[in-house]
C-alpha cells in the first residue's frame, strides 16, 4: 500500500493480529482489512460501523442484493480490489455466480428482478454523474422499490464510493481467486464488524 | 424509518470526526480536501484525482506530495477526506432527490 505508512505503521496489537490471521488463514490480511486498523479513531472504527449497517444490518435488500450493489458500483469506479471482492461475496450469498456475471456483463438483460435493476441504474447514474435527479428515483419507485430501499441502496452507494476511492489511491493488493473467495467467505459469516 | 436514522447518523458522524476531530493536517486542509476546493499544488492534482478518478492516481503523485513536505499521515487523512467528500456529495445528492421524489422526507 501507499504511502509506506500503511504497510509498516501499525502498532503491537495490530501487528500481532495480522500475523494470527496469516497463521490461522494461511494467507496476509487483506489490504482492505489492514487499513481499518490504522488510526482507528480517524477512520477505520467509524467506518466499519457504518459499512456493517449499510452491507448487514435491516434492510428489505437481501445481502446477495447489497453486495451485488456494492460490485456495480465498484465496476464504474474501475475498482479491481472492490470489484473482485463483491462479486465473490455477491456470488457465494446468492450461491449464483452466473446472476452475478451477468449483471456486471449486461444490466440491461441480466436475470434479476426488475426493481433491482431499477435500483443499480440509479447508482450507476449517481456513480456516474455525481447526482441523481427526483425523476431518476421516481423511476426506481415505480418499479415497486419502496423509499426506505432507495435509501438504504443509497447507503451501499456511499460505503463503496468511499472504499472504491480508498482501494484506488491507497492501491490495495488485488488478491488471487481463493483469495477473494476466502474474504467472501469470512465477510458472509463475520460482516464488516 | 430507524435503520435509515442510524444510517444518517453514523454518516454524519465519520464527517464530523474527519473535518473537525483532531488530526495532524491542520483541520482547515481537511476541510479543503474533503470539498475538493482551493487545494495548492500538488495537493489539488493528488485530491482531484482520488475524488474524481482514482483510478488514475499514481505512485508520482504521492512522491510530489511527499517531496512538497507533506507526511504519510497527513496524507492518510487528506486522501480519506477526498473519498469521503465526493461520497458525501453524491450521497446527500440522492437523499435530496429522494425527498423530492416522495414529496418530502416524511412521505414513507
Amino acid at each position: 500500500m501507499r504511502p509506506s505508512v500503511l504497510e509498516h505503521g501499525y502498532g503491537v496489537g495490530p501487528k500481532l493480529l495480522f500475523r494470527l490471521i496469516r497463521l490461522m488463514s494461511g494467507r496476509p490480511a487483506p489490504d482492505a482489512a489492514k487499513i481499518t486498523f490504522y488510526r482507528p479513531d480517524f477512520y477505520g472504527a467509524h467506518v466499519k460501523k457504518l459499512t456493517q449497517e449499510a452491507m448487514r444490518g435491516p434492510s428489505a435488500w437481501s445481502v446477495g442484493d447489497r453486495e451485488l450493489m456494492a460490485a456495480y458500483v465498484s465496476q464504474l469506479n474501475a475498482c479491481p480490489f472492490c470489484v473482485g471482492a463483491h462479486t465473490a461475496t455477491a456470488a457465494r450469498a446468492y450461491n449464483d455466480p452466473e446472476r452475478v456475471a451477468a449483471v456486471l456483463a449486461d444490466l440491461d438483460s441480466a436475470p434479476i428482478a426488475e426493481g433491482l435493476r431499477a435500483t443499480l441504474r440509479m447508482l450507476g447514474t449517481l456513480t456516474r454523474e455525481g447526482t441523481l435527479t427526483a425523476g431518476d428515483v421516481r423511476t426506481v419507485l415505480s418499479a415497486g422499490v419502496s423509499p426506505a430501499q432507495v435509501e438504504d441502496a443509497l447507503a451501499v452507494g456511499f460505503a463503496f464510493n468511499t472504499t472504491d476511492r480508498l482501494a484506488n489511491a491507497f492501491a490495495f493488493e488485488v488478491l488471487s481467486e481463493e483469495g477473494f473467495e476466502a474474504g467472501a467467505a469470512y465477510l458472509l459469516k463475520r460482516g464488516y464488524k | 424509518m430507524a435503520a435509515e436514522d442510524t444510517k444518517r447518523w453514523l454518516h454524519q458522524r465519520l464527517v464530523d470526526r474527519i473535518r473537525q476531530g483532531p488530526g495532524q493536517a491542520p483541520a482547515e486542509q481537511r476541510r479543503a480536501a474533503f470539498d475538493n476546493a482551493e487545494l495548492p499544488e500538488p495537493l489539488r492534482a493528488l485530491l482531484d484525482k482520488v475524488a474524481t478518478r482514482s483510478a488514475q492516481v499514481s505512485d508520482a503523485d504521492f512522491a510530489a506530495a511527499t517531496q512538497a513536505g507533506y507526511t504519510d499521515d497527513q496524507l492518510f487523512e487528506l486522501v480519506i477526506c477526498a473519498a469521503v467528500g465526493e461520497s458525501s456529495r453524491q450521497y446527500e445528492a440522492g437523499l435530496a432527490a429522494l425527498a423530492e421524489a416522495t414529496d418530502g422526507p416524511e412521505a414513507r
